[in-house]
C-alpha cells in the first residue's frame, strides 16, 4: 500500500510555559487524500491555523512546541525533515494563501517580482520566467497582466492582493494547497469572487485543497469533507453534505446556525452559548 | 515631486533668517567684542591700543550700530554671496573655511558611514538574538558608549592609547607627523590615516550606538510581520528572508535618523577637533568664538545650518526612493 498523501496523526502543539501550557492543538489525527478538498473548521483560537502552519514547520520554536505526534506528507514526517529539505517542500509542493492579503505581500517589492522569487526557487528550468508571471497573473483573473507586474502590493485593492498571493502559490504547482481564512479580510462580494476562482483552479489542476475557515457558509458548496474543531480538538468530521444536513456535536450545529441566511427574519445575530456545549 | 522639492528649498530661506538672526543677536549682545579684545583687552594683553585706535576699530566693525541694522547690513552683503572678512587677520571667511572645509567633511563623513555600517549589523544581530546573552552584552556595552561625553574618551584615548605613557601606537594630535613630506605619497597617506584613526573612533561611538539601538527596534518591529511568514511559506531560506525581506524594510526608518546624527557630528567636531588640533572647521570655529570674530562665526553658521536642512530635505527625498508607498505631492 502506498503511503496516504497526507496522514496527520496525535499531532499535538503547545504554547506558553512547559508546566500549564496552552494546548493550541491537542492529539489530532486526519488524513487527506490526493486531489480531495478538505475545510478545518472552528472560530479563533481552535487551533486551526495553527495546524495549517504547522504542514511544513512554519511556527516559530519558541514560542511554539510541538510536542506530539507525526505528520507524513507523501510518507515523509515533516516534523523531523531537515530543514534544507523542508524548504523545497514550501511553495514546491505545499503553497500557502493567508488570511491578510495587504500585510502576506512585502511593501517594498513588486509584485513581479514576489513571484518570479518563488519561480527562480523551485522551477530554475523556466526560460522565459517574465511570460511565466503573466501565465500565472492571467489564471487568478488580473487583467492586462504585463502592465501591473511592476505594480506594488498597496497600489491593488484587497481582493487584487489575495489574487497576487494566490498566483504566487499556484505559480509552482503545488500539490497541496493550504488556503487559511482566504477571504475573512475581504468584503462579501469579493470573498464570492474568490471562492469561485479558488473551486475553478482546483477543478482545472486537480490540486489538494486545505481550507481553513470558520464560516461554514463558504463550506457547503467548495469542500469533500468537513473537520470541525473546538479548543485544539476535532470535534466532529465527516462528509460535507452529511455534516450540514445532520450536525451531531453541539458545537457544529452552533457554527452552522451562526450563519446568517437570507430571507430568515431575525432580531439578533446567533451567538454560540459555550456553556450549552461544554 | 518637483514641486514638493521646490517648495521645501524655498522654506529653507526663513528657517535659514531665523537661524542667523538669532545667532548674530547671541554673538552681538554676548559680552566682549573683538575691538576690546584686539586692544589686549582688560589686564597685560600684548599690544595695547588707543582709545582712538579703539573706536575706529569699533566704528571699522560696525560695532556701534544697533544689532538689528548690522544684522540687516550682514543679510544684504549675504544676498550678495559675500561672507566678508575674518576680523582676525581680515582674509575672506570663504576662503578660511573653505581651506578647512575638506578635513571636517572628510572627519564627519567617514564617522557617519563607519557608525552606520557597524550600527546596522549590530542592531539587526541584536533583534535575531532578542533576550538572548549577546542581546544583552551588545545593550549593555552600547548604552555605556552612548554614555561617554566625547571629549572624555577622546583625552582617554589620549592618554591610553597615544603619546607613550602606557601604549605609543597611534599619534597625539595633528593631521601628519613633522617628517610627513619625506615619506612619499603613501607613507604620507599611512601617516594621515594613523592620525585620524582617533578623531574619528571619538566622533563614531555614539553616534554608532544611538544608530545601533534604532536599528534594533526596527528589525524587531519587521520580523513579526506577515509577509515574512509568506517568504518563508515560499521555501526562502533564512538568509534570504532575513537579508533580503526583512532588511529592506527596516532600514526604511533608519534613513531620517542620519539627519539626527548629523548636527550631533557637527557639535562633536568643534570639541574632538579642539583636542586633537586639527585645522577644521570645528576648530576654527572655536577660535573664532573666543576672538568674537562674528563674521567667520556667521560663515560658519549659515554653512552647518544649510547642511543640516539640506539633509532633512535629502532624508525625504531618499524616503521616497526606497519605500514605494511614500508620495509627495
Amino acid at each position: 500500500m502506498s503511503a496516504p498523501f497526507l496522514h496527520v496523526e496525535n499531532l499535538g502543539i503547545q504554547f506558553g510555559p512547559t508546566d500549564n501550557p496552552l494546548k493550541a492543538v491537542d492529539g489530532i489525527s486526519f488524513d487527506l487524500a490526493a486531489g480531495e478538498t478538505l475545510a478545518v473548521v472552528g472560530e479563533s483560537g481552535s487551533g486551526k491555523s495553527v495546524t495549517a502552519l504547522a504542514l511544513t514547520r512554519l511556527l516559530a520554536t519558541p514560542p511554539a512546541r510541538y510536542v506530539s505526534g507525526k505528520i507524513e506528507f507523501e510518507g515523509r514526517n515533516m516534523l523531523t525533515i531537515p530543514e534544507d529539505e523542508l524548504r523545497k517542500v514550501r511553495g514546491k509542493q505545499i503553497a500557502y494563501i493567508f488570511q491578510e492579503p495587504s500585510s502576506s505581500l512585502n511593501p517594498v517589492f513588486t509584485i513581479g517580482f514576489q513571484i518570479q522569487e518563488a519561480i527562480e526557487l523551485h522551477r530554475p528550468e523556466v526560460r522565459d520566467v517574465r511570460g511565466e508571471i503573466v501565465c500565472a497573473l492571467e489564471r487568478v483573473g488580473i487583467r492586462q497582466p504585463a502592465e501591473r507586474l511592476g505594480d506594488y502590493p498597496h497600489q491593488l485593492s484587497g481582493g487584487m492582493q489575495q489574487r497576487v498571493m494566490i498566483a504566487m502559490a499556484l505559480a509552482c504547482q503545488p500539490k497541496l494547497l493550504v488556503a487559511d481564512e482566504p477571504t475573512t479580510a475581504l468584503d462579501v462580494t469579493i470573498q464570492k469572487q474568490i471562492m469561485d476562482l479558488l473551486k475553478e483552479l482546483k477543478q482545472t489542476s486537480n490540486m489538494t485543497v486545505l481550507l481553513i475557515t470558520h464560516n461554514f457558509g463558504l463550506v457547503a458548496d467548495f469542500a469533500d469533507r468537513v473537520l470541525v474543531m473546538f479548543r485544539g480538538r476535532i470535534v466532529e468530521s465527516g462528509p460535507t453534505a452529511e455534516v450540514l444536513r445532520n450536525p451531531q456535536h453541539p458545537y457544529t450545529r452552533a457554527l452552522i446556525e451562526c450563519v446568517p441566511k437570507l430571507g430568515q427574519k431575525q432580531r439578533r445575530l446567533k451567538v454560540i452559548d459555550y456553556a450549552g456545549i461544554e | 515631486m518637483t514641486t514638493y522639492i521646490l517648495r521645501r528649498l524655498l522654506l529653507i530661506i526663513p528657517t535659514l533668517f531665523g537661524i542667523t538672526l538669532l545667532t548674530f543677536l547671541l554673538v552681538r549682545l554676548a559680552p566682549g567684542n573683538a575691538a576690546l579684545l584686539k586692544g589686549g583687552g582688560g589686564e597685560g594683553g600684548g599690544r595695547a591700543m588707543t582709545a582712538e585706535q579703539r573706536l575706529a576699530t569699533i566704528k571699522l566693525y560696525g560695532l556701534d550700530k544697533p544689532p538689528l541694522v548690522a544684522y540687516v547690513d550682514w543679510v544684504g552683503r549675504i544676498a550678495r554671496l559675500d561672507l566678508g572678512e575674518s576680523w582676525i587677520d581680515h582674509r575672506s571667511v570663504t576662503a578660511k573655511i573653505g581651506e578647512r572645509i575638506g578635513l571636517t567633511a572628510s572627519i564627519a563623513g567617514s564617522a557617519l558611514v563607519l557608525s552606520y555600517l557597524i550600527a546596522i549589523p549590530l542592531g539587526v544581530t541584536a533583534a535575531l538574538r532578542r533576550g538572548q546573552g549577546i542581546d544583552r552584552v551588545l545593550t549593555f556595552i552600547l548604552f555605556l558608549l552612548y554614555s561617554i561625553p566625547n571629549f572624555a574618551a577622546a583625552l582617554l584615548l589620549i592618554l591610553f592609547v597615544a603619546g607613550g605613557d602606557y601604549l605609543n601606537l597611534l599619534p597625539m594630535y595633528g593631521i601628519n607627523s613633522i617628517n610627513a613630506s619625506e615619506m612619499g605619497t603613501w607613507g604620507w597617506i599611512w601617516d594621515r590615516i594613523l592620525h585620524m584613526i582617533l578623531p574619528v573612533v571619538c566622533l563614531t561611538y555614539a553616534s554608532l550606538a544611538s544608530i545601533s539601538r534604532y536599528a534594533r527596534v526596527s528589525m524587531l518591529e519587521v520580523l513579526g510581520q506577515d509577509f515574512l511568514r509568506t517568504a518563508r511559506a515560499k521555501g526562502l531560506s533564512e538568509r534570504v528572508v532575513i537579508l533580503r525581506h526583512a532588511l529592506r524594510n527596516a532600514l526604511i526608518p533608519l534613513i531620517t535618523i542620519f539627519t539626527l546624527e548629523l548636527p550631533v557630528l557637527i557639535g562633536g567636531s568643534v570639541i574632538i577637533e579642539t583636542i586633537f588640533s586639527l585645522p577644521g572647521m570645528g576648530q576654527l570655529m572655536l577660535q573664532s568664538l573666543e576672538n568674537r570674530d562674528n563674521p567667520t562665526i556667521m560663515g560658519i553658521t549659515v554653512l552647518a545650518a544649510l547642511v543640516t536642512l539640506g539633509s532633512y530635505l535629502i532624508a525625504d527625498i531618499l524616503y521616497v526612493v526606497v519605500d514605494p508607498r511614500m508620495k509627495y505631492e
